[in-house]
């Protein structure tokens, strides 16, 4: 607590998933399906405060129906989840208002409203959940805005005058509106070109570090798995089939995480 | 500071501390409470008259962006205010937060509000008037795209897309037919009785056959359908075409080389001009159907008797007068919905006010196109 005590510790994190830690997210035995074909089956996955999990797995295995149903956009058929340590099934509207309010969703298309500016949009949710001064909303917006790297001239443009990497950012930075502390970004860096992606890489890890966010980030880019992420999750045959760091991933048998983590392409990067 | 608040409020409490004063900041200071942070910030340059103060963060227990950013705000007012600005007892984690508060200066730009004026509104009707010359521009390269394509379509058949124009039909007529048969049904049903009550008076019942008839046949039944399939359709190719436009899909038609108006306007112009006639016809049959039940039951004329009176009535040119009027209706539709909806821009707010503006437009000219043909009509005696 005092200044003498110079080194800039991390919050009450540490860089191997250790046991014990706080438990940000955590779903069990989550079961979704349409009709008849199921999806998920007896899906179990914890989020610990802190880290940045990235979450990967084929196209179509669904992932994103994964996010859509922690999200409570996607209904399940069986199974708990729970964030910030309230189920959400038994959460009364209050409370879920409440926990809203504490996650930030990054879409994957951005979903900018788009009669807003880009500061409209990040005011947004400042507007319809806190009573702040007109001065301070503004602010707090193009600070956000300057936070994820747009330029100041971005904030009076409407989305359909946005470039895609634009408009990634523009939606973080409307996901960080009201300082969450847990953030799902949905394939962040993809349309984005290299220097770009790497730059988003390099924002969500400075974000991180400064607000002290939790990131549950699906993504495809390899890139963005070695460098951003603390601990990596696996969906396959409709559960997570493994989590662990990157060495972890690279020593996993199974056919399709060997693949991913060492297939060609993977190697070529190296 | 004697105000009563809750232990996690954010609080700011001013103390004298050696040569200078002491600001001792603690509670939560987030997003949520910032609004009590804000408050509590007003006046205290006043407050801290001596030139050194010391902004102390030991008892902060949370603090976010916001939070950062007002404490941040007050080091700047006391510093403009001229007091030298010390902080103290911050606790290492939030260091790099304050670094990267600091790197950003979100300090609003006053924004111009313009105020209404004679200028501005000449500047809106002189724009809307240009706006009119526009759109008076579009509806004739769409109508020269039409005969053009139909020129063409004389020498390759090809050209006419008649599966599209087969699918646009379907949507605009087989599904319209229940919608606009039941409308009228009740509407000749219900002109038959308004006029029957009346009538019945002066024991001049069998006349609400002519009344019905020739009302239906020459002006309600081609108005109503027009105007319902110029909510029913009209809307929905604003809203096709806008939706298109704003995901690129039309961009990437005049990529592949094909003409957006050959490709998706002429189909539906062309389904729209073949459909409402027939519509209009059924739509004719249904209230006359409409007026002939309640003629029986209310009324008191048989079926029997009121087809005869009908006869007499009415012939086929009263049915033309109103058919004939049908394909310029649809035109007219057809034209005002695919021009607004190529009228829309990026967002939904702007597909939805061009689909209202269809709509409007719409039904607005098909009602001046019936008084043209009124005047018409009556000039050459029909």
């Amino acid at each position: 607590m005092n200044q003498s005590g110079a080194q800039p510790i991390p919050f009450s994190r540490s860089s191997s998933p250790a046991l014990g830690r706080d438990v940000i997210l955590s779903a069990r035995g989550v079961v979704v399906g349409f009709g008849t074909k199921m999806v998920l089956e007896n899906l179990d996955l914890d989020v610990y405060r802190g880290e940045v999990l990235g979450f990967v797995g084929g196209s179509g295995q669904g992932k994103s129906v994964l996010m859509r149903t922690i999200l409570g956009l996607t209904p399940m058929k069986d199974g708990s989840i729970s964030v910030f340590g309230k189920d959400l099934g038994e959460a009364s509207a209050e409370e879920r208002t409440a926990i809203e309010r504490r996650w930030g969703v990054l879409f994957q298309q951005g979903a900018l409203f788009s009669s807003l500016t880009v500061r409209q949009n990040v005011q947004f949710p400042m507007r319809e959940h806190l009573k702040l001064s007109q001065r301070l909303q503004d602010e707090l917006a193009l600070l956000k805005i300057e936070m994820v790297g747009l330029p100041r001239d971005a904030a009076e443009k409407y989305p359909s005058e946005l470039s895609g990497g634009m408009i990634k950012r523009a939606a973080l930075a409307r996901s960080l509106a009201l300082d969450p502390d847990l953030v799902f970004l949905d394939e962040p860096t993809s349309g984005l070109d290299p220097i770009g992606a790497a730059e988003f890489d390099q924002l969500i890890y400075k974000l991180k570090e400064t607000l002290g966010l939790t990131v549950y980030m699906v993504t495809h880019d390899l890139d963005s798995l070695h460098t951003v992420c603390d601990r990596i999750a696996v969906l396959a045959e409709r559960k997570v089939l493994v989590t662990g760091t990157i060495d972890d991933m690279m020593h996993y048998d199974h056919p399709w995480v060997k693949e991913y983590f060492r297939g060609a392409r993977a190697l070529r990067r190296a | 500071m004697d105000l009563q608040v809750q232990t996690d409020a954010p609080l700011l409490e001013v103390v004298s501390a050696g040569d200078g004063q002491a600001v001792k900041v603690s509670g939560r200071w987030t997003i949520l409470t910032a609004n009590i942070a804000e408050t509590l910030m007003q006046g205290l340059p006043a407050k801290c008259s001596l030139r050194h103060v010391i902004i102390d963060m030991g008892n902060v227990k949370q603090l976010d962006t916001a939070g950062a950013w007002l404490l941040h705000r007050m080091r700047a007012d006391l510093e403009f205010a001229g007091r030298f600005v010390e902080l103290q007892n911050v606790d290492s984690r939030y260091y790099e937060l304050f670094a990267e508060i600091e790197k950003h200066n979100p300090r609003v730009p006053p924004t111009k509000r313009p105020r209404p004026s004679l200028v501005a509104l000449f500047e809106r009707t002189g724009e809307l008037t240009v706006e009119v010359y526009r759109d008076a521009l579009a509806i004739c390269h769409i109508l020269g795209s039409l005969a053009m394509v139909i020129a063409w379509a004389v020498t390759s058949p090809r050209r006419m897309r008649a599966i599209s124009i087969a699918v646009q039909f379907d949507k605009s007529c087989i599904g319209a037919v229940p919608i606009v048969m039941l409308m009228s049904f009740l509407i000749g049903a219900i002109i038959a009785q308004q006029g029957g009550f009346y009538l019945k008076q002066f024991g001049a019942d069998i006349f609400v056959v002519d009344l019905a008839g020739i009302l239906v046949l020459r002006e309600i039944g081609v108005i109503l359908t027009a105007i319902m399939v110029a909510g029913r359709s009209g809307s929905a190719f604003t809203a096709e075409l806008g939706s298109m436009k704003m995901r690129e899909e039309i961009d990437a038609l005049n990529v592949i080389g094909l003409r957006v108006t050959e490709v998706l306007i002429l189909p539906r112009l062309l389904a729209l001009m073949l459909s409402l006639p027939v519509l209009v016809f059924l739509a004719n049959i249904a209230a006359l159907f409409g007026a002939g039940l309640v003629c029986w039951w209310y009324l008191g004329i048989p079926p029997a008797a009121f087809l005869t009176q009908l006869q007499i009535a009415i012939d086929v040119e009263t049915l033309m007068v109103g058919v004939v009027k049908a394909p310029f209706m649809a035109l007219i539709i057809g034209l005002i919905a695919c021009v607004e909806g190529m009228k829309v821009s990026g967002s939904a707010e702007s597909l939805g006010l061009h689909t209202t503006m269809s709509v409007v437009k719409a039904i607005f000219l098909v009602i001046v196109v019936d008084g043209v043909f009124a005047m018409f009509f009556a000039s050459i005696g029909i």
